[in-house]
């Protein structure tokens, strides 16, 4: 059987990762794909906790599904922004969107 | 003649479990074996439903179709396979070399792994999903993104262009299906498709929903990319898409997916609303429902290729305005009002069918009167466009 | 060391290698195609946490339509075929840190709490894993209506907020000739 503890790590790892690529990475795209795996993490952690402690209360599941549409809504409308900024400045280098008016 | 899968099944399972294996680890060997027999079953299958395929739109455009390999052109496609084997695959420069080989693996995978969670017969299917219709949306969805790798990875940007389109079709079209797909779920309170085919032995659920069951026709044909929606490939304009920069075997499992998933088009519209394989007395003898499983697929699958010999091929706007103007709204409604009508009836004690089909009825006739206002008012402007050039 | 345990690690192990590869490829596209094999990772272990609809969510939504968003948006914002320029900040190595600290925290944190050892997952009562109560659940005035409405209008927002963003600019109007 598999312990709970290992999940939670498999989804502290995964969060960390996320973690290191939104600080590091210079993309735009990239730092938001970072996001991403975060909020996977995010998700990992609460299904697991959801079915090894509180099998019948389903608002583990409810919380995911919360989780989903905000990830959902997060990417569209950053991705929407990124295509924007691409537009008017040609680039998405984090350091090269750096002036507040121009 | 009672319970032949059930027969073999056990008679498998003992075969294997006296070579030593548990039965855990014995079940789970059958179960790999049972999804490479299916796999490969309809790999080959394709061989003659391809050449099915040409035949019938042959004789649509009043013409013979293949007839010369073999008796009545049957072994047509197995000469194509040939020649396809024969060529060499040109692989362009430059490509990225992972997606490039994936996107061909991943186009079929998306349509052989449908057929997981499809009853064939009563007792025989893959595997029981309680989440059966979801499962086939998802897995559609992988045949998306293996498109958009096949044209990103060809090193071109007509290949890149015409997978921008494709992937446009394609994700809209996901749209209006998962709404449609969702009334025969209300119909049978489960997501199950096996328990959706058990709850349609009284009555089809083309009966209670007719109106839902022809958008999920039109919005599969389309997802399928088939005629008249098949500017992803189209022949006689952006010479192939996508998948312009794969020769030989590699653009064959192209061509064999989109066929493939022709028919499993009608596979699923048969299952969700044409009562699967249920029959009279399908029960008692399973290969009775095998068999009307299998007839009633042909015959949506002769549908789609009737349409497909019928129609001119729309472009992409017209496609695109198609969906999200009309289909999808259709749908929402459909969905809102099957689901406030059918609660309605549970409630007041009126019979459930005559009731859907009503609303079904009322909700076509709308749309027509609808549709008839909309067709005028672009009649008249173009009228006034005319006259004002004229003058 | 059981069946159950031998795909976990795998899994998990793949999820993990294919997050690393996301945040350290040098071309972006590569990086979606990785971040697509992590997502299948998680669908996979949302199978092995008897979560079957959510896994099916989970590849509906994020690998079949999020990661195809975030394909689309990585080849519609580069000048050339070939990406330029440093992939990382001249401070990722104060990144990695912070995020190596971060995991020591939580790792410390996960492997104190007793209860979090629990060897098995605890029978499971509902018989189709939760799904109708899920469905029940959303809609009952008292449990998860509210958030359920809301995240709906989240949605709603979004998708408005997007195409009114990513509009290109209109057009002067021709004169009528």
């Amino acid at each position: 059987m598999i312990p709970l503890s290992w999940y939670l790590t498999l989804s502290a790892l995964l969060f960390s990762v996320g973690v290191f690529g939104v600080l590091a990475r210079r993309n735009a795209i990239g730092i938001l794909m970072g996001i991403e795996l975060m909020l996977n993490a995010v998700n990992l952690n609460l299904v697991a906790f959801w079915r090894y402690l509180t099998p019948t209360a389903i608002a583990g599941q409810v919380f995911t599904l919360i989780v989903f549409a905000v990830a959902a809504s997060e990417a569209a409308v950053g991705l929407a922004l990124i295509i924007s900024i691409y537009r008017r400045r040609s680039t998405i280098a984090a350091d090269e969107i750096n002036l507040m008016k121009w | 003649m009672g319970d032949p899968f059930g027969l073999i099944g056990r008679w498998l399972m003992s075969v294997v479990t006296g070579w030593g294996l548990e039965p855990a680890a014995a079940l789970t060997l059958l179960r790999f074996l049972g999804a490479a027999i299916l796999a490969t079953v309809l790999l080959l299958a394709c061989f003659f439903l391809i050449v099915a395929e040409r035949k019938i739109l042959g004789r649509f455009q009043d013409r013979y179709g293949p007839n010369r390999v073999g008796p009545f052109g049957v072994f047509q496609t197995v000469a194509d396979f040939v020649k396809l084997i024969g060529k060499e695959i040109v692989i362009p420069t430059g490509i990225d070399k992972v997606p490039y080989w994936l996107a061909p693996v991943l186009v079929v995978m998306s349509v052989v792994g449908i057929w997981a969670v499809v009853p064939f017969a009563p007792g025989f299917l893959g595997t029981d999903l309680n989440v059966g219709a979801l499962y086939i949306v998802s897995v559609g969805a992988i045949g998306t993104l293996g498109i958009i790798m096949a044209g990103w990875s060809s090193n071109n940007k007509f290949a890149l262009l015409g997978a921008f389109r494709a992937v446009a079709q394609l994700v809209s079209y996901e749209i209006p299906m998962v709404l449609t797909l969702l009334v025969p779920t209300m119909l049978a309170g489960s997501m199950g498709i096996s328990a959706i085919v058990e709850a349609q032995r009284g009555l089809w659920f083309i009966v209670a929903a007719p109106l839902a069951a022809l958008v999920f026709l039109i919005s599969s044909v389309a997802e399928n990319g088939r005629a008249p929606f098949d500017l992803m490939e189209g022949e006689s304009e952006i010479v192939a898409g996508f998948n312009i920069e794969y020769g030989g075997l590699a653009f064959g499992m192209f061509y064999v997916g989109e066929f493939l998933h022709a028919f499993t088009v009608g596979v699923l519209f048969s299952t969700l609303f044409l009562g699967g394989w249920s029959g009279p007395g399908a029960e008692t003898y399973p290969l009775l429902g095998l068999f009307y499983f299998f007839a009633k697929a042909i015959v949506v699958w002769f549908v789609t290729i009737w349409v497909r010999g019928s129609f001119p091929r729309v472009r992409i706007d017209q496609m695109l305005s198609l969906n999200w103007k009309f289909l999808t709204p259709l749908a929402l409604l459909i969905v809102s009002l099957t689901a406030v009508t059918d609660k309605l009836a549970v409630e007041q004690g009126w019979s459930r069918v005559p009731a859907l089909l009503g609303v079904n009825v009322v909700l076509l006739a709308a749309t027509l009167i609808v549709l008839g206002a909309y067709g005028r008012s672009i009649r008249r402007r173009e009228e006034q466009l005319r006259t004002a050039a004229v003058r | 060391m059981s069946v159950l345990q031998v795909v976990f690690l795998v899994t998990g192990f793949v999820t993990l290698l294919a997050g690393v590869m996301v945040v350290a490829s040098p071309k972006l596209i590569h990086a979606a195609l990785w971040l697509i094999v992590s997502l299948a990772g998680v669908a996979v272990l949302f199978v092995l946490l008897n979560a079957d609809f959510l896994a099916v969510v989970q590849v509906v939504v994020y690998i079949g339509a999020i990661a195809i968003l975030i394909i689309f948006a990585a080849m519609l914002t580069r000048r050339v075929m070939t990406d330029s320029g440093p992939t990382h900040n001249p401070t990722w190595w104060l990144a990695l840190v912070s995020a190596l600290v971060l995991l020591g925290g939580l790792l410390a944190l996960i492997l104190q709490v007793p209860a979090f050892a629990q060897a098995g997952p605890t029978g499971l009562p509902l018989a189709d894993s939760g799904l109708a109560d899920l469905g029940t659940s959303l809609v009952d005035a008292n449990r998860f209506l509210l958030p359920f409405e809301v995240a709906s209008v989240l949605l709603l927002a979004a998708l408005i907020g997007a195409m009114a963003v990513a509009r290109p600019a209109a057009k002067p109007e021709e004169g009528a000739e």
